[in-house]
């Protein structure tokens, strides 16, 4: 079944073509790379998909429902959860309140209740810490609970990033450079994660450069170059692509390998 | 107790709900408000016209004036929380200074004169005239205002309101709808400076718009920043300090404007976070960024 379809999505900036007439879809349950050189529109695409960009042309759809025209706290509802290149913590907060912050629209109280005190209320926050402490674990921060969130070390954030998209219990969870300046070590525990999350039936779109990551952890590759699919497919035949290889070995500045 | 003394507490309790009120917007929803005043005034102008003119008792007459500032704040919030930080400064700006025209031009609001001969409250037969009744009243009503804030705070809207003045964009994709709790933050913050209006104008009994000017926006502004943003515990002190500090330097009355603007100049530079605080005081409406 479809679960998220993207049709001939267009994003044009003045003269530059970010994203050109892009297609492509992901279903339920199936984990989906999109891959490409720097440039190629791919954070664009994750921008336009949860709504932080309205499109030029062309349209996304969740469940077969449009979600044209939506701001980004509906599509969040709807069950859209991404993370960022450029990792967006809130750094006032600890790491707790930073994934307490993704339960927000789970809220089993209602907004005029929340202001009561009462033992509902109390419960309501228990179990969300609960919630939230579980997948504190799933990412290996349970130790980290207190501190401030900027305190924490670069592969920690990145985590702790997926564990705020995590709780906000999504159909699909869009991850944007995941292992994005860690460390060999950090990048292993991250592949671990996301096996599990792969166990548990989460459906993931992952932009990443890291092809050791994608093509053991994904069924279905996505290949953007110049706001272009230029190829999509199981991991084997991306591997293989004649237009893949020319996309990544024609430029010098990629840190994609394959 | 000396009736001074009392006399400044009660001042100082409504000015506690008046900065508390703004540093919701200011420290908690991380919004620029430079007309606060006006919604101060119009608590204070429905209060008393409603039990001159309708005869209203205290409370209902108070209600009025809460739901009045609340709606005008809705009616403003709703079209401005989306402009950026330095467009909503320069309107809150100008609904200050034509809120405080429209009470100067008015008939009903007496023009320049102003209204008198505000009744005191009285509640199922208990009068509030005298100054330590009022203080009572006036505590009480600090104290739903406390727990109100405290109970909002500390509830996931708090948490919420941290998230979209910390990070905007990333709040909304939270699944927080930022301009909902924007909208709702200013109207609760105008429905309660609307309340210290009333308060207001029931205890002086005699109000004109001179007392909700641009002087009182930036006084009111004042204490939030010195008692520190996004803290409640540092608005009260805030508020209390600049209630007491004018009376202090009562005989240097004509440089009190100068020595209130040393005094933020100074902490902006110190301690921008304020006494108590722990946010800044966002500057990004003056600097472009
Ligand atoms: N807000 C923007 N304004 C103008 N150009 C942009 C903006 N965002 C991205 N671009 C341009 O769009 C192209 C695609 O960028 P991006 O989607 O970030 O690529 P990728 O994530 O694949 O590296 C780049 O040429 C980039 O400079
Ligand atoms: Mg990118």
């Amino acid at each position: 079944m479809t679960l998220l379809a993207v049709n001939e999505l267009s994003k044009y900036f003045g003269g530059v073509k970010a994203v050109d007439g892009v297609s492509f879809g992901v279903d339920h349950g199936e984990i989906v790379g999109l891959i490409g050189p720097n440039g190629a529109g791919k954070t664009t695409c994750f921008n336009l998909i949860s709504g932080l960009l309205t499109p030029t042309r062309g349209s996304v759809s969740l469940l077969g429902h449009s979600l044209g025209g939506l701001a980004p706290y509906y599509r969040s509802r709807r069950g859209l959860a991404r993370t960022f290149q450029n990792i967006q913590l809130f750094g006032g907060m600890d790491v707790l309140e930073n994934v307490l912050t993704g339960c927000h629209q789970r809220q089993e109280i209602g907004a005029f209740r929340a202001l009561w005190p009462g033992r509902g209320v109390r419960r309501a926050e228990t179990r969300a810490e609960e919630r939230a402490r579980e997948l504190l674990a799933l990412v290996g921060l349970a130790e980290r609970a207190d501190f401030p969130a900027d305190a924490l070390a670069y592969g920690e954030q990145r985590r702790l990033e997926i564990a705020r998209a995590l709780a906000q219990e999504p159909r699909l969870l869009m991850l944007d450079e995941p292992a994005a300046g860690l460390n060999s070590r950090e990048t292993e525990d991250l592949m671990t994660l996301l096996q599990e999350l792969r166990e548990r039936g989460i459906t993931l779109l992952i932009i990443e450069h890291d092809m050791t990551l994608i093509m053991g952890l994904c069924h279905r590759v996505v290949v953007l170059d110049h706001g272009q699919v230029i190829a999509a497919g199981p991991p084997s035949e991306i591997r293989r692509d004649p237009r893949v290889i020319e996309a990544y070995l024609g430029r010098e500045e990629d840190d994609g390998d394959l | 107790m000396s009736a001074y003394f009392l006399h400044l507490a009660i001042l100082g309790g409504i000015y506690i709900i008046l900065a508390i009120s703004l540093n919701l917007i200011i420290g908690y929803a991380g919004q620029v408000s430079l007309g606060h005043a006006a919604f101060f005034g119009i608590g204070a102008y429905i209060s008393a016209l409603t039990s001159l003119y309708w005869g209203f008792p205290f409370l209902l007459a108070a209600l009025s004036a809460i739901l009045f500032s609340g709606v005008c704040g809705l009616l403003l919030g709703l079209p401005t929380l989306r402009l950026k930080e330095d467009y909503l400064a320069i309107v809150t700006l100008g609904f200050g200074v034509i809120v405080d025209l429209v009470f100067l031009n008015l008939e009903i609001t007496g023009g320049p004169d102003g209204l008198a001969g505000i009744p005191s409250p009285r509640i199922l037969g208990l009068s509030f005239r005298s100054p330590v009744m009022y203080l009572f009243l006036t505590l009480f009503m600090v104290l739903l205002t406390l727990a109100l804030t405290y109970r909002l705070v500390h509830s996931y809207h708090g948490r919420a309101l941290r998230a979209i003045r910390d990070h905007e964009v990333t709040a909304q994709v939270m699944g927080i709808n930022t301009p909902a709790y924007k909208v709702a933050i200013f109207t609760l913050a105008a429905a309660l400076a609307g309340l210290a209006g009333s308060l207001y104008a029931h205890y002086i009994t005699f109000i004109n718009p001179e007392s909700f000017g641009l002087h009182t926006s930036i006084l009111a502004l004042c204490m939030v920043v010195l008692g520190g943003m996004g803290s409640i515990a540092g608005a009260v002190v805030g508020a209390l300090a600049l209630t007491v500090l004018p009376e202090l330097l009562r005989s240097f009355k004509a440089y009190q404007d100068l020595i209130y603007g040393g005094l933020l100049v100074a902490l902006l530079i110190w301690r921008p976070e304020g006494l108590l605080g722990r946010g800044k005081l966002s500057l990004k409406f003056i600097s472009r960024e």
